[in-house]
């Protein structure tokens, strides 16, 4: 095999004299620094020395710390001892089951639920982040009305008078709200609609999923998302779906599919997947095919497709006026598919209902029903009902509307006609919401009912048919809020006591009498709670019978597909997205997501515009100075001005934008950052759709800087960083894919092994190490915000990132392979037009010769005796040298002090006191000028140790896991002692992938002790 | 002082075996004498009674000295397993006793027959050895005995405290006795002078010679250079002792004594630090765990209310804390008394001792890094330092394992 060349980005290629200078560690002085120089840096030293020294010694004085107790000490609550309670994350229809750790009463960490058997103790960024958002400043304190505050008791007085009233008079009342999963608040809802039986509860999702469930009902008459099973799909042919991301269950998604992904020497299997789509997506970059397509093609591609498969199993195909489209691979995917029949699986986000029912009749032809797509146990966190909200916003229009209950929903932000809401909603006569903070839709209501944060309150979630999970408060309500199900409950005057009674209720009613296990219902409910879930265990469950629909209604769909996609020319077209960070945007207040780099992209604190090299080449768009070009887009009426950015593997004549941003209402942190692009969109065939077409563009001459991460701490020039290979060559020899690296020496080449300056160490107990399985890694970032909650790492915000000045401990390298072969050096230059993309966490690879260790001038960074590279604060007097003199750039320099500053308002966990409640108090908060790293989570090592010691046992494997490794929904990362035979690390490094396993710039001999395991890919 | 403490506790021993041959509840043949069941006796009367009970002194239950002339056997063991069937069973002393301690009932203890034996013979053997001070309160003699002590305490402190001024004021004293004696001298030679005609010029010849050598250059860089070398030495020293609070001893909000909770009434240290053996934190106890016993025993007194005010406001004491170490540095405390088998005096020092309790050693990383080079790992019946043991004996056979030896020095071990 002939080896890759890889880049980082479109500006290592044309290797600027910017790139270049950014390149460095360290920047220089930046520009805006230098314009502030007064007098110059030596003077001012000079000038402060003498009395920084005086002042110091005068303040010597040890401040009087307070030690204060409880007044009485809760049982179960030990000071500097964490518990756990198992409870479960639900926002807006994405689940996870999680475990929250809280020390001293306060949650600090969430981790995934291993006994869930959807997420499987998997979490993402959003679930990582959320314990964040729980401490938000920002969010509403206390209820009002009309924007001032009042008490409960009033207000519920005042809207249980109005909506009596309203019921006398027979108005219409809407609850509008995402999907709800929990059974219990569903519960409240009917009780609400007993008593006001006017009420229509309305339900829309951001992006919507109802073209699946209508292709569903359509086509099988069952309104009903089936559960999708990559674990058991051989081929996977995804057409624009971000399942890996953010399509509608990415967690769990993300485990079935590494599973299948993963490959050892006793198992050299894994699925195919191949991803056509416009926009580079996450799920694209680790697809083993990636085709770039217009998302006018989609329909086109799938007919044929259908006609392919069709042939070869003898049924009649559609007919089709269009060309055949021009996809070489088409036939591969046909047949690939072919071959797994009932072990494939094809899917697409269209928001298009006959392109749904075009892929359940691929589905259907591929007998992948009852197999890979599972209609018993259908998945419920998607119910929304676009025409239902629809009918809303006209009544709206109308004046129809009596009163509307904003149940947790935000739709003048995130519903494509916020603006015709916004301007009807302050003449309905009663409106309320139960927001968490005084977003687009809350400050336009009469009254603010605040719902608990989900980690304050009771309730439950059903993701999937009998799979229930509770949520369990984790600390009392931080501000005077209610949970929005109990004020339902208050305001229909239900006689019950509390939400929490009427949830245990609720369980004893339906779910106590499913199982045989507990009898009775205390032991039941708290065998729940421990576990956070309980699964209904139903013996010989008929399976759901499913009789499609007759040929003629598919080809019905065929002509609207032509009608509605495939005559528009493949005109320009604006593609809508979801970054994996921000979501649709509900947590855009959280910082740690708004930091977050895109893993594709790499830019964080922004949406831009993605385009190809060939379309900005045609638009004469390139970046300037390392600024991106500023462009004027047209949509209709709409201006908006926004930068682009150059995206390998973005089709040709398509532009990404990414929603959930430019919220104007969601707290100092998300104001004004990007664009808002819920109102740009279309609506097609019944459904919002995230094709913009006849949209125009004009270069504005502008320039504008993104804070874009991947340019930074980049090695130029080195090889062996990114290996892999090929599945079939892989079979035939596990170690293909290795280079052989040899060094020049006087005797002639030698192996970097051969060659040591240093005399090693000696591990007599531990020897921790990580291994990244690079097959697994989606890049998804999960791990980014897990190690930002454990280790105290500060946000710093655009500008500084801007600066090259992220904190991030583990940072995610996106690197893409040349076209080019390596002889080929003017190929080199050029960009991709669809390149293969590899993933690369990368975190301090705690070197057994460490560079950075020898050129400390103050001791501050040592080896420990378990393999550790160490750092240490209070030692470091910030020179800086070991991070230049690191391979792998990922030290880290605090060049200002990020706690308790004002001029950091991005950084919310450090520089407010409710804001500060999230750090975690085993980790230092680190000072200005220390630099800092990865620590391997020291702090779990030292506390798994003192477990076994306190236990007067051997280590465990399962003791100490750091918080990438257990946040990875993938399982991409493990972490063990290297010298315990019976670790998983030391089975995989030992037994199972001996071969693949290597050390990123192994040429230079620094012997890290993390291991990456090369990555496979499953092409021809 | 110590001669009359002698005298009282041979008189009360006399006493107490007058006493003791006069009962007949249980003769002392039936509880067993020896060595090792009164030491079992002492561990179970430690980890279960101490809460509650003295030998010698009541606390929340009646002293125990003797007991086992109180009733019989089968009287005290019922008792001991469950106090409440005895006193239901309408038993007149049980119920005696029961009014007499404010209705607090005594917790059950599952003991067997062997282990209520060894108990009373820890109880038979303690009531024996001496009387301790609480039990002779009355005697006038030794009360202002014990004010003595105290002061004599005080004294000490005191002493420790002001001794460095003392000794600079001393030798300003001396300094200017000294000047003074040379001024009054020079008087009288000058006087002496004049009155006898005697030449001057003999007698300037040795200022003249010490004029010389003081204006000498050698005597002025040598000053220099002592009075450099000293100032950098205070300097050097006094940073040093920055955020050192050796002997701080606040002045807390309520005037919590540990020489009599923890010395006199010798109630153990995790009784109130819960934490000490499973948490980093020892934890400073909550106003519950005083309410244990303070619900009961000195209800009154101006200190113990300012508990109960804070429990009724719901407003917790604001202790101020002693023991301080700096935020970048990591301790556990489990690690060191649970796992290392510290005893807590090692680093508190005598708290049983301390009315105010002070820091007792200076908790810089020097002592602790002494420490950690002097100290053995407790690596006896643990599995966890099999491995690291066995390296050792092999590499340094006769060297015993140090917590240096296994990392205690590596900087990532505390500061993280």
């Amino acid at each position: 095999m002939s080896q890759k060349i890889y880049w980082k980005g479109i500006e290592e290629l044309q290797n600027s004299p910017e790139f270049i200078k950014n390149a460095a560690a360290f920047p220089d002085k930046t520009t805006k620094e230098k314009e502030n120089h007064l007098f110059s840096r030596r003077d001012f030293l000079k000038m402060m020395g003498f009395s920084v020294a005086a002042a110091s010694l005068a303040s010597c004085e040890t401040p009087v710390r307070k030690a204060i107790p409880y007044l009485n000490k809760p049982v179960d609550i030990d000071p500097g001892i964490p518990n756990h309670y198992a409870s479960t994350y639900i926002q807006e229809g994405v689940y996870c089951g999680i475990v929250v750790k809280t020390r001293e009463g306060r949650p600090i960490k969430i981790e995934g639920n291993t006994l869930c058997p959807l997420t499987q103790g998997g979490v993402n960024a959003q679930v990582e982040a959320s314990v964040l958002s729980l401490y938000d400043e920002e969010r509403l304190q206390y209820p009002q009305e009309n924007q001032t505050e009042n008490s409960w008791d009033i207000i519920d007085k005042k809207i249980i008078q109005k909506l009596e009233s309203i019921q006398q008079n027979q108005g219409k009342i809407y609850i509008i709200s995402h999907t709800i999963i929990s059974p219990s608040t569903k519960a409240t809802i009917e009780i609400f609609k007993k008593k006001y039986p006017n009420t229509t509860h309305v339900v829309y999702d951001t992006p919507a999923y109802d073209s699946l469930i209508q292709a569903n009902t359509q086509y099988f008459g069952k309104a009903i998302i089936p559960t999708y099973r990559f674990d058991k799909a051989q081929t996977i042919v995804s057409f624009s779906a971000d399942f890996l991301g953010t399509w509608l269950s990415p967690i769990a998604f993300t485990k079935q599919y590494s599973k299948m992904r993963k490959v050892s020497e006793q198992k050299k299997k894994m699925s195919k997947h191949y991803q056509l789509e416009a926009n580079l997506s996450l799920t694209g970059a680790n697809a083993d095919h990636r085709i770039p397509i217009h998302p006018q093609e989609e329909g086109i591609i799938l007919i044929h497709l259908y006609n392919i498969l069709a042939k070869k199993s003898n049924q009649t195909i559609l007919p089709t006026q269009s060309k055949i489209p021009s996809i070489e691979k088409l036939e591969k995917i046909a047949q690939s598919l072919w071959q797994n029949q009932k072990q494939s699986l094809v899917i697409s986000s269209h928001h298009d209902p006959s392109i749904q029912i075009l892929i359940n009749a691929i589905n259907h032809l591929l007998g992948n029903y009852g197999h890979t797509i599972d209609f018993d146990n259908p998945h419920y966190t998607k119910q929304g009902d676009t025409q239902k909200m629809q009918q809303f916003v006209q009544a709206l229009q109308k004046k129809q509307v009596a009163a509307a209950i904003f149940f947790n929903a935000n739709p003048v932000y995130n519903h494509p006609q916020g603006a015709i809401i916004a301007k009807y909603l302050p003449q309905v006569p009663l409106s309320m919401a139960t927001n968490d903070r005084l977003d687009e839709t809350a400050t336009l209501v009469h009254y603010n009912t605040p719902d608990h944060h989900y980690l304050e309150s009771w309730n439950d979630a059903s993701p999937q048919k009998n799979l229930f999970s509770l949520v369990q408060p984790t600390i009392t309500p931080i501000f005077n809020t209610r949970s929005a199900p109990e004020s339902l409950l208050l305001w229909s005057k239900a006689p019950v006591e509390n939400y929490y009674s009427f949830l245990q209720s609720e369980w004893k009613k339906n779910l106590f009498i499913q199982q045989k296990e507990h009898k009775d219902f205390i032991t039941f409910w708290d065998q729940c709670l421990y576990q956070g879930i309980f699964v209904v265990k139903k013996k010989n469950a008929p399976k759901t019978a499913l009789s499609p629909l007759p040929f003629a209604l598919i080809d019905a769909q065929v002509k609207k597909i032509h009608h509605n996609h495939i005559n528009a020319s493949q005109a320009l077209t604006l593609v809508l997205y979801e970054k994996i960070g921000l979501g649709n945007g509900t947590q855009a207040n959280n910082p740690w997501l708004q930091e977050m780099p895109d893993p594709i992209t790499k830019v964080c604190w922004d949406n831009y515009l993605t385009m190809s090299q060939t379309l900005a080449e045609q638009y004469t768009l390139q970046p300037k100075e390392g600024k991106a070009p500023v462009v004027q887009l047209h949509i209709g009426q709409q201006k908006i001005q926004i930068p682009v950015i150059i995206q390998p593997g973005q089709a040709f004549n398509t532009i990404g934008l990414a929603i959930g941003y430019g919220r104007k209402k969601g707290g100092k942190v998300a104001n004004n950052v990007g664009i808002n692009s819920f109102p740009l969109m279309p609506m097609v065939n019944g459904q919002w759709s995230h094709h913009i077409t006849s949209i125009k563009l004009k270069p504005s001459g502008q320039y504008t800087t993104l804070a874009q991460t991947q340019t930074h701490e980049t090695y130029m020039g080195k090889k062996n960083i990114v290996q892999e290979t090929t599945l079939a060559d892989y079979q035939k020899n596990p170690w293909a894919g290795s280079p052989s690296i040899t060094i020049a020496t006087n005797q002639g080449k030698e192996k970097p092994e051969t060659i040591t300056l240093w005399e090693g160490h000696m591990y007599p107990q531990h020897h921790w190490g990580l291994v990244i399985d690079m097959n697994a890694c989606t890049g998804c970032s999960a791990c980014t915000i897990a190690c930002q909650a454990e280790n105290n790492v500060p946000v710093v915000g655009k500008a500084e990132v801007a600066n090259r000045r992220e904190m991030h401990w583990i940072r995610i390298d996106r690197y893409y392979s040349s076209d080019a072969t390596v002889n080929d050096l003017k190929g080199l230059e050029k960009a991709a037009e669809n390149p293969d993309v590899t993933f690369q966490p990368m975190m301090c690879q705690h070197c057994n010769n460490a560079p950075c260790e020898t050129v400390c001038p103050v001791l501050a960074t040592t080896h420990s005796e378990e393999g550790l590279n160490q750092m240490t604060y209070n030692r470091c007097i910030g020179t800086r040298y070991c991070a230049n003199n690191c391979p792998y750039k990922v030290r880290r320099f605090n060049w200002f002090k990020y706690h308790d500053n004002k001029k950091i308002t991005a950084n919310t966990s450090m520089n407010n006191s409710l804001g500060k409640m999230v750090l975690n108090p085993d980790v230092t908060v680190r000072a200005r000028g220390v630099m800092e790293k990865c620590s391997l989570c020291t702090q779990r090592i030292q506390e798994g140790k003192l477990k076994a010691k306190m236990e007067k046992r051997k280590l465990a494997d399962e003791d100490i896991n750091t918080a990438c490794a257990t946040a990875c929904p993938a399982e991409a990362i493990i972490f063990g002692d290297m010298n315990n035979p019976e670790s998983k690390i030391y089975q995989t490094l030992h037994k199972e992938n001996t071969a693949r396993a290597y050390h990123v710039l192994e040429e230079i001999r620094t012997q890290p002790n993390v291991t990456y395991l090369r990555k496979i890919r499953n092409q021809d | 002082m110590i001669s009359q403490f002698k005298f009282f506790s041979k008189k009360w021993i006399i006493l107490f075996i007058l006493f003791f041959f006069c009962t007949k509840k249980i003769t002392s043949a039936q509880i067993p004498k020896e060595e090792a069941i009164i030491q079992k006796g002492k561990i179970l009367f430690e980890e279960n009674c101490t809460v509650c009970h003295a030998i010698h002194e009541e606390i929340v239950g009646p002293a125990l000295k003797n007991v086992h002339q109180r009733q019989t056997l089968d009287w005290l063991k019922k008792f001991i397993r469950n106090s409440q069937q005895v006193i239901q069973s309408g038993d007149a002393y049980a119920v005696q006793l029961y009014e007499q301690y404010n209705k607090t009932q005594m917790t059950s203890f599952d003991f067997s027959n062997e282990e209520i034996m060894s108990l009373l013979a820890y109880i038979q053997e303690s009531s024996k050895e001496k009387i301790p001070l609480s039990s002779i309160e009355s005697t006038p003699t030794m009360e202002s005995t014990k004010e003595k002590i105290s002061t004599n305490v005080d004294d000490h402190l005191f002493i420790k405290k002001y001794f460095p001024y003392i000794i600079i004021s001393l030798l300003g004293i001396l300094l200017l006795i000294l000047i003074s004696l040379l001024v009054m001298i020079t008087m009288l030679i000058n006087r002496y002078q004049k009155k006898d005609n005697i030449l001057p010029k003999k007698k300037r010849q040795p200022f003249k010679k010490a004029k010389k050598l003081l204006l000498h250059p050698t005597t002025h860089y040598t000053t220099l250079l002592i009075l450099v070398g000293l100032i950098i030495k205070t300097t050097v020293e006094g940073l040093y002792a920055v955020g050192v609070q050796q002997h701080y001893a606040p002045q807390q909000p309520i005037a919590f004594s540990h020489q009599l909770h923890a010395g006199k009434l010798n109630i153990d240290c995790q009784y109130c630090h819960t934490g000490v053996l499973k948490s980093k934190n020892a934890s400073i106890p909550s106003a519950n765990i005083c309410m244990n016993c303070h619900h009961q025993i000195k209800k009154d007194s101006p200190e113990i209310k300012k508990i109960h005010l804070a429990v009724e406001k719901n407003q917790p004491i604001e202790w101020i804390r002693v023991h301080n170490l700096p935020k970048l540095a990591y301790f556990n405390h489990a690690q060191h008394v649970k796992v290392g088998n510290i005893a807590c005096e090692q680093c508190h020092g005598p708290v049983q001792e301390m009315e105010v309790i002070y820091q007792h050693q200076p908790l810089t990383m020097g002592w602790c890094i002494d420490c950690h080079r002097k100290t053995d790992v407790e690596a006896k019946g643990n599995a966890y330092y099999d491995q690291l043991i066995k390296i050792h004996q092999k590499e340094h056979p006769n060297k015993p394992l140090k917590v240096a030896d296994i990392g205690g020095l590596a900087c990532g071990k505390c500061h993280y």
